[in-house]
């Protein structure tokens, strides 16, 4: 199964095996990964599921869709390397991807 | 004191089918709800988004959900307090007492909380240094625009709501729109008359950036924004108004000593009654072995609880099943008959 590691603003992070095709916000909230919320559940209409993905992952994404981005403008401290977790979907490809939690998201 | 048989907390699909469903057993209910009308996240986070899994209805939006559901229950005449958040419960015998942010004050046997996940508040800048200026000089909505008037404003935002202020407020004030990126949300009617105000030089529009100090002492002097390349501006500011849409908070409902499960409510699957007798919560925010989140789901509790409220609620009469196509009673509460 694909490692995921979640890490807080603070450093400390979490590494978890994420099944095939759920999502990185899914592994989150099974995990309770402070941090990811998801309070819209993954409909995209909440943006508290924001993470900041590692640059040499982002290549490997497949690129957010206008409402994900449109989204990403009502979160917190919004970077380069935005990404909602909830339109992660976890493959082998994504095996060792590191994503990090704003400092603020609930 | 308002006396009714059950107070709804929330608003929301599952809130407003509630009052039906005590509505047929011939049940009164109250509605009380943070925002300003009905809908919850039908109407605040996805009003033109299609729902493809309500039964018997192949497609329809959050907003068409509400106002047929607001439709479905005319009959009943229920009061809703809106922009009215519930602060405290406590017991008193048989009834729950609720009181209001707003002092108002309810008795009833039943309260049903419906709650989602929580009331809606406007989502915050993150800088800490600008929270002092809160209804001073910072603002989430604009409630009276007279004191908006001959300033200099600095509105945070790329959706409507910070599009149609800077429009409207442009017309008596200096405006700054401030963005993250270069593109905005918001129709395309209202994005034409801002660039071309701006053309006009009657609105200022800095993208890509983002706050990041601000300077004042009682009231906010002026604020810096960083670009995206790393390069600082200073904005000369009298008001900061920011428009980053609505979060869900739980608020006081973690204090009223029913068990909670991060930030749901324990309830059993039989009538999803809380750990307090007489409190339920169906819904996004009840939680049960096997629960999903879905619209559908919360009609079914709200179905389920109602028929416990009717006990509590008619303690010396007998509660009888009934279907809608053939009771007259059901019929005569629909105005049918």
């Amino acid at each position: 199964m694909p490692k995921i590691t979640y890490q807080d603003n603070k450093g400390k992070s979490k590494t978890i095996e994420v099944e095939n095709g759920l999502t990185v916000m899914e592994g989150a909230i099974q995990n309770d990964i402070p941090g990811i919320d998801a309070d819209c559940g993954g409909s995209m209409a909440c943006a508290t599921c924001h993470v900041y993905v590692e640059e040499k992952w982002l290549s490997k994404l497949p690129q957010a869709e206008e409402a994900e981005v449109d989204m990403i403008d009502m979160a917190y401290e919004p970077k380069k390397n935005s990404r909602l977790s909830c339109q992660l979907i976890v493959t082998d490809e994504l095996d060792g991807l590191k994503v990090t939690t704003p400092s603020q998201q609930s | 004191m308002i006396k009714t048989d059950t107070i709804i907390i929330g608003a929301g699909p599952i809130g407003l089918f509630t009052v039906h469903q005590l509505g047929i057993k011939g049940l009164k209910a109250v509605v009380i709800d943070n925002l300003d009308r009905a809908g919850g996240q039908c109407i605040e986070l996805y009003p033109d988004k299609p729902i493809y899994d309500i039964p018997a209805v192949p497609e329809c939006t959050g907003e068409e959900l509400t106002k047929n559901l607001l439709e479905q229950i005319k009959p009943f005449d229920t009061k809703f307090f809106f922009n009215e958040r519930v602060e405290e419960v406590k017991q008193d015998k048989h009834n729950w007492i609720v009181k209001t942010n707003n002092s108002n004050e309810f008795s009833a046997p039943n309260i049903i909380i419906a709650g989602g996940v929580g009331s809606f508040e406007p989502r915050k800048l993150s800088l800490k240094e600008i929270e002092k200026f809160e209804d001073k000089s910072l603002f989430y909505a604009v409630k009276n625009k007279e004191k908006f008037k001959n300033k200099k404003i600095s509105i945070f935002g790329g959706g409507d709501s910070a599009l149609d202020w800077s429009l409207e407020l442009s017309k008596f004030s200096k405006i700054t729109l401030i963005h993250r990126r270069d593109e905005f949300r918001g129709a395309p009617h209202t994005l034409s008359e801002i660039r071309k105000l701006e053309k006009e030089g009657k609105i200022l529009i800095k993208t890509p950036c983002q706050l990041d100090s601000v300077e004042g002492n009682e009231f906010i002097k002026s604020i810096s924004v960083k670009f995206n390349d790393g390069k600082i501006e200073k904005i000369n500011t009298d008001i900061v108004l920011s428009f980053f849409g609505l979060i869900m908070k739980l608020g006081p409902i973690a204090e009223w000593g029913l068990n909670m499960n991060k930030k749901t409510i324990e309830v059993n699957s039989k009538n999803f009654e809380t750990n307090k007798k007489g409190i339920f919560a169906v819904g996004d925010i009840c939680n049960y072995p096997g629960k999903l989140k879905l619209i559908l789901s919360g009609f079914h509790e709200a179905a389920l609880a109602s028929v416990e409220c009717f006990k509590r609620a008619r303690p010396n009469e007998k509660y009888r099943f009934e279907f809608t196509t053939s009771s007259k009673s059901i019929q005569e509460r629909l105005g049918k008959k």
